[in-house]
C-alpha cells in the first residue's frame, strides 16, 4: 500500500500508550513516519493530503513487540519464509518481532543478520530484529563474536535450548557479554533432565507414557545462570517461563537486585497439560504446559511485574511435522494470530487491566530489547495497532495468515481484533 | 457474560478425547487403552472370550466368524510371541492375516508413518493390529485410518497395551472369581516403562479393584503414579502381604545403563520373587508375568515354574482374548449374537 499522503491522521480512538500514562480518547498525527502530534479527540482537522483512519470504538496502542518469535528463514522456508510471517505479523498487529539465533545457518556471523535484515526489508512489513548466538554454531564450546554480532545489529545473544554443559564457558559467556553492556537471552533448560521430554513429568505424563520434563529442568538452569548473573554482573532475560518455581526464582533474583528480566509465551498462560487429553499433538511445546497451579503462578508473576513480558513464542509448522505419534512430533506452536487475542482474554481472566496487558507486549518487551519502540510519544515512530476491543471471533485455518497452521487454538472464540497496522507511518493493513 | 472467550467443546474441534474407542452405538470399534471404557465393555471381552476357550481346546480349532475379513498385523517393534497369539486369534476366527514388520530403519528412510498407512490401507483390509515404539502410535494411526478400519494396539510405547491386560483380567477371573472388588492385586517392577502395568492398572480399577499395589523402588515408578488409583509400596514384604495376585513385570537389561539400578543382582535381592517372600501373600495367592520372563532377575525359577505360576496359562488365554476383541471391534459376536451388522 503505498501512500501518496503527505499525512496520517487517526481520529477518537481510544488511545492506550502505558508507557506514558495514558489511557484517553484522542486524535494522532502521523508524517514522514513519526508522530507529529497527539491532542484531544476531534481537535486534529484534516487536510486534503490527509489520509484518516476512523477510530471510533477502536482501540489504539503502539504497535506490538513480540520478543520471541520463529520465523523459519534462513533453514526452514518450507515451514515459513521472513515475508509471509513479517507479513502474518503485520496483520496481527505486531510491528517488530525478534528472532532467536537458532536458524540454519545459526545467526553466528554478521552476514546471516544481514541476509536477514535484507529479506525483512525486502518484506516492507513487521520490522524484524534479532539475537545472536551466544556461542559459535550454538554449541556450547567457544565464544561467538559478539561484538560483531552487536555491530551488525543483533539485540542480544542467546543459546536458545542449545546446552553449554560446562558452566566456565557460560560464565565467561557472561562475563564477555557484560563487558559490551549486551543483554543475554536465555532459555533455561538443564538438558540431561529434559532430554527426549515432551511433557510435564505430571500426570499426563504418568498417564500416558511419555517421558516427562520435571520442573528441575527449568530451575537449575535458572539458578545456575543467576550465581553467574551475580558473579559477572551481565544482564540476563530468562525467556519462556513454564512454572510456578522457576517465576520464584525470578522474583527472588529481582528483589536481590540482579539485572534480571522475564518473559512468558501467551499460550502458557492459557493451556495445561490436561489439554494434551489423549495426544494432541498441537499441544506439543517446549518448555510443556504444566499444571493450573503453575498456570496460575505465571498468571500471578505477570500481574505482580515479575514476568515483564508476553511472547508468542511462534514456531510454524508445515502440516507433516505433526502427522506422527506425540513424542514424534515437532514442538510448538503457530501464534501470531492468538498473540493479541489471548493476552486480551487476560483483561477478563485476571485482574490485569488492558493497559497492563498492553504494557507487557509493547513498552516493556521493546526495553528488553533495547528498541526504541513500544511507545506513541510525539517524535517517536509511528508503528501503531489499533484494534475492535468487542469483535467477536473464532480461528479458524483460513484466519492464519501465517504459513504454521499449527495451533490448539483452533475453533477457540476470541474476543478483539486487529482492524488497522501501521509501521514507519504506512497504513500496511486494514481490515 | 463474564467470558466471551470460550474453549470449544471437545466434539468441535474433532478432538477425540477417549471416546474414539466406541462407535456411535457405543460398541468397541478400535481397542487402544483400558482406560476410558466402562466394566460393561471390559466385562463384555472377557465373556465373550470364555465363550472362545472351548474353540481353542477342540481338535478344529476354527470357527468361521471373520471369514473374509483381512487382519493386518503391523509391527514396528520386534514381537514374536505377541504378533504370534494374534496371528492365530485370527486365523481361528478364519480371517486373512497379514504380518508387515517394519524396521523403524525403513521408516526411517522417508516414508513417514501416515504413508506406510495409506499404502496398506490401499490393500482394501478391516483390521490392523499395530505395535509400535512410540507412545500414542495407536491412537495416531486410529485417528487417520478410514472409517471402516478398526485398529488394536497391540503395544505403545509405554502407553498401553490393552489386551495383554485383558488377558491379564481374564486369567485373575479364571482364578478368583468374578468379583474383583475383595481382591488385593500387587504389580512388581518397572512400572515407568510398563505398558502393560498402565494397563492393568485402569482395568483393574474399572473392574472395581479392592486394593491395587504397585511395589518399586522409586527410580521405576512414574511421578504422581497414586493418580492412577493405586497404593505404593518400596518394600517387597510389606506390598505382596496378603495379596491375591502378584504380578511381576519384566526387568529391561538397559535400566542398569540409565542409572536407574544399581545392579540386577541388588534388584533381585530386593524386589526379585522368591518362594520365601510368596509366602507374605495369600496361601492361594497366584503369580502372574507377562513375559518373557528374567530368571533369576525379578523372579526366582522354581516360582515360575511352581504351582502358584500361572504364567503359561496367560499365553493361552492370550489367544482367547484376542478371538474375542478381534470380533467385537468387527462388529460381530459368537452364537448369534449380532448387534446389527459392521460398524457405520
Amino acid at each position: 500500500m503505498s501512500n501518496e499522503y503527505a499525512q496520517l491522521i487517526i481520529k477518537n480512538g481510544h488511545l492506550i500508550d502505558p508507557a506514558n500514562n495514558i489511557d484517553q480518547i484522542a486524535d494522532i498525527k502521523i508524517s514522514n513516519g513519526f508522530i507529529t502530534a497527539i491532542e484531544a479527540a476531534d481537535s486534529i482537522k484534516p487536510d486534503e493530503n490527509s489520509q484518516v483512519i476512523d477510530a471510533s470504538n477502536l482501540t489504539i496502542t503502539p504497535g506490538l513487540v513480540d520478543c520471541c518469535a520463529r520465523l523459519r528463514e534462513p533453514g526452514l522456508e518450507n515451514k515459513a519464509t521472513i515475508q509471509s510471517e513479517t507479513i502474518a505479523a503485520t496483520k496481527a498487529g505486531i510491528t517488530t518481532l525478534c528472532c532467536p539465533p537458532d536458524t540454519d545457518p545459526v545467526i553466528d556471523e554478521p552476514a546471516v543478520v544481514e541476509l536477514i535484515n535484507q529479506k525483512a526489508a525486502n518484506s516492507a512489513h513487521s520490522k524484524v530484529v534479532t539475537l545472536g548466538a551466544l556461542t559459535a554454531g550454538l554449541r556450547g564450546e567457544h565464544l561467538s563474536e559478539m561484538f560483531a554480532l552487536h555491530q551488525a545489529g543483533c539485540v542480544g545473544l542467546s543459546n536458545c535450548r542449545n546446552p553449554i554443559e560446562n558452566s566456565l564457558i557460560l560464565k565467561r559467556a557472561f562475563a564477555y557479554a557484560a563487558t559490551f553492556g549486551l543483554r543475554v537471552f536465555i532459555e533455561p533448560d538443564e538438558h540431561w533432565l529434559s532430554a527426549g521430554g515432551s511433557v510435564h513429568d505430571g500426570k499426563i505424563a504418568t498417564r500416558l507414557g511419555l517421558k516427562g520434563i520435571p520442573v528441575s529442568a527449568e530451575t537449575i538452569a535458572i539458578t545456575r545462570a543467576l550465581e553467574l548473573v551475580a558473579e559477572t554482573g551481565v544482564s540476563a532475560h530468562f525467556g519462556r517461563l513454564s512454572s510456578a518455581q522457576g517465576a520464584e526464582l525470578i522474583a527472588r533474583a529481582k528483589n536481590e537486585q540482579l539485572p534480571v528480566s522475564a518473559d512468558v509465551s501467551a499460550h502458557q498462560l492459557h493451556l495445561t497439560e490436561q489439554d494434551i487429553s489423549s495426544f494432541n499433538s498441537a499441544c506439543h511445546v517446549i518448555p510443556p504446559l504444566r499444571t493450573q497451579r503453575d498456570l496460575e503462578a505465571l498468571r500471578n508473576a505477570v500481574a505482580n511485574g515479575t514476568i515483564d513480558a508476553i511472547c508468542s513464542d511462534h514456531q510454524p509448522h508445515n502440516s507433516d511435522a505433526k502427522q506422527a505419534p506425540f513424542a514424534s512430533t515437532e514442538a510448538g506452536i503457530s501464534a501470531l494470530e492468538t498473540y493479541l487475542p489471548l493476552c486480551l482474554r487476560l483483561t477478563q481472566q485476571t485482574s490485569l487491566s488492558i493497559s497492563d496487558v498492553i504494557s507487557k507486549m509493547t513498552n516493556s518487551s521493546a526495553n528488553i530489547l533495547g528498541i526504541s519502540a513500544g511507545t506513541l510519544s510525539v517524535n517517536s515512530i509511528a508503528d501503531i495497532c489499533i484494534f475492535d476491543q468487542d469483535e467477536d471471533w473464532q480461528l479458524n485455518e483460513n484466519s492464519i495468515n501465517s504459513h504454521g497452521k499449527n495451533t490448539p487454538f483452533l475453533g477457540w472464540n476470541f474476543q478483539g481484533k486487529v482492524k488497522h497496522t501501521v509501521i514507519n507511518g504506512q497504513l500496511l493493513f486494514s481490515d | 457474560m463474564v467470558n466471551k472467550a470460550t474453549k470449544p467443546t471437545d466434539a468441535l474441534i474433532g478432538h477425540d478425547a477417549w471416546n474414539i474407542q466406541l462407535d456411535k452405538k457405543g460398541h468397541l470399534k478400535h481397542f487402544l487403552t483400558t482406560e476410558g471404557l466402562g466394566s460393561d465393555v471390559l466385562t463384555q471381552i472377557l465373556d465373550t472370550a470364555e465363550s472362545f476357550t472351548n474353540v481353542n481346546e477342540k481338535s478344529v480349532k476354527k470357527v468361521p466368524l471373520l471369514r473374509g475379513k483381512t487382519i493386518v498385523n503391523l509391527f514396528f517393534e520386534p514381537s514374536t510371541r505377541t504378533r504370534t497369539t494374534f496371528e492365530l486369534a485370527a486365523k481361528r476366527l478364519s480371517a486373512d492375516v497379514l504380518n508387515i514388520n517394519i524396521s523403524t530403519s525403513a521408516t526411517s528412510k522417508g516414508e513417514t508413518l501416515l504413508d506406510t498407512l495409506q499404502n496398506i490401507q490401499a490393500m482394501h483390509c478391516d483390521m490392523f493390529v499395530v505395535r509400535h515404539s512410540d507412545s500414542g502410535a495407536a491412537h495416531y494411526i486410529a485417528n487417520n485410518v478410514a472409517p471402516n478400519i478398526s485398529v488394536i494396539n497391540a503395544g505403545d510405547g509405554s502407553h498401553a497395551h490393552p489386551t495383554q491386560a485383558m488377558l491379564d483380567m481374564f486369567t485373575i477371573r479364571r482364578n478368583k472369581g468374578e468379583n474383583f472388588g475383595n481382591l488385593r492385586v500387587a504389580i512388581v517392577g518397572d512400572i515407568l516403562h510398563s505398558r502393560v502395568a498402565r494397563s492393568q492398572i485402569h482395568a483393574l480399577n474399572t473392574l472395581n479393584t479392592g486394593d491395587v499395589r504397585v511395589i518399586a523402588p522409586k527410580t521405576l515408578l512414574p511421578v504422581d503414579v497414586e493418580s492412577m488409583g493405586v497404593n505404593v509400596f518400596h518394600d517387597m514384604e510389606a506390598g505382596i502381604k496378603d495379596a491375591d495376585v502378584v504380578i511381576m513385570l519384566r526387568l529391561q537389561n538397559e535400566r542398569m545403563q540409565g542409572a536407574l539400578l544399581p545392579s540386577e543382582q541388588e534388584y533381585f535381592k530386593l524386589y526379585g520373587l522368591t518362594e520365601q517372600r510368596l509366602l507374605a501373600a495369600k496361601s492361594d495367592a497366584i503369580v502372574m508375568h507377562p513375559g518373557p520372563i528374567n530368571r533369576g532377575v525379578e523372579i526366582a525359577s522354581n516360582v515360575a515354574d511352581g504351582s502358584r505360576s500361572v504364567i503359561l496359562d496367560q499365553v493361552s488365554y492370550g489367544i482367547a482374548v484376542r478371538m474375542a476383541v478381534m470380533t467385537m471391534t468387527l462388529g460381530r459376536e459368537p452364537e448369534n449374537n449380532n448387534r446389527g451388522g459392521s460398524d457405520e
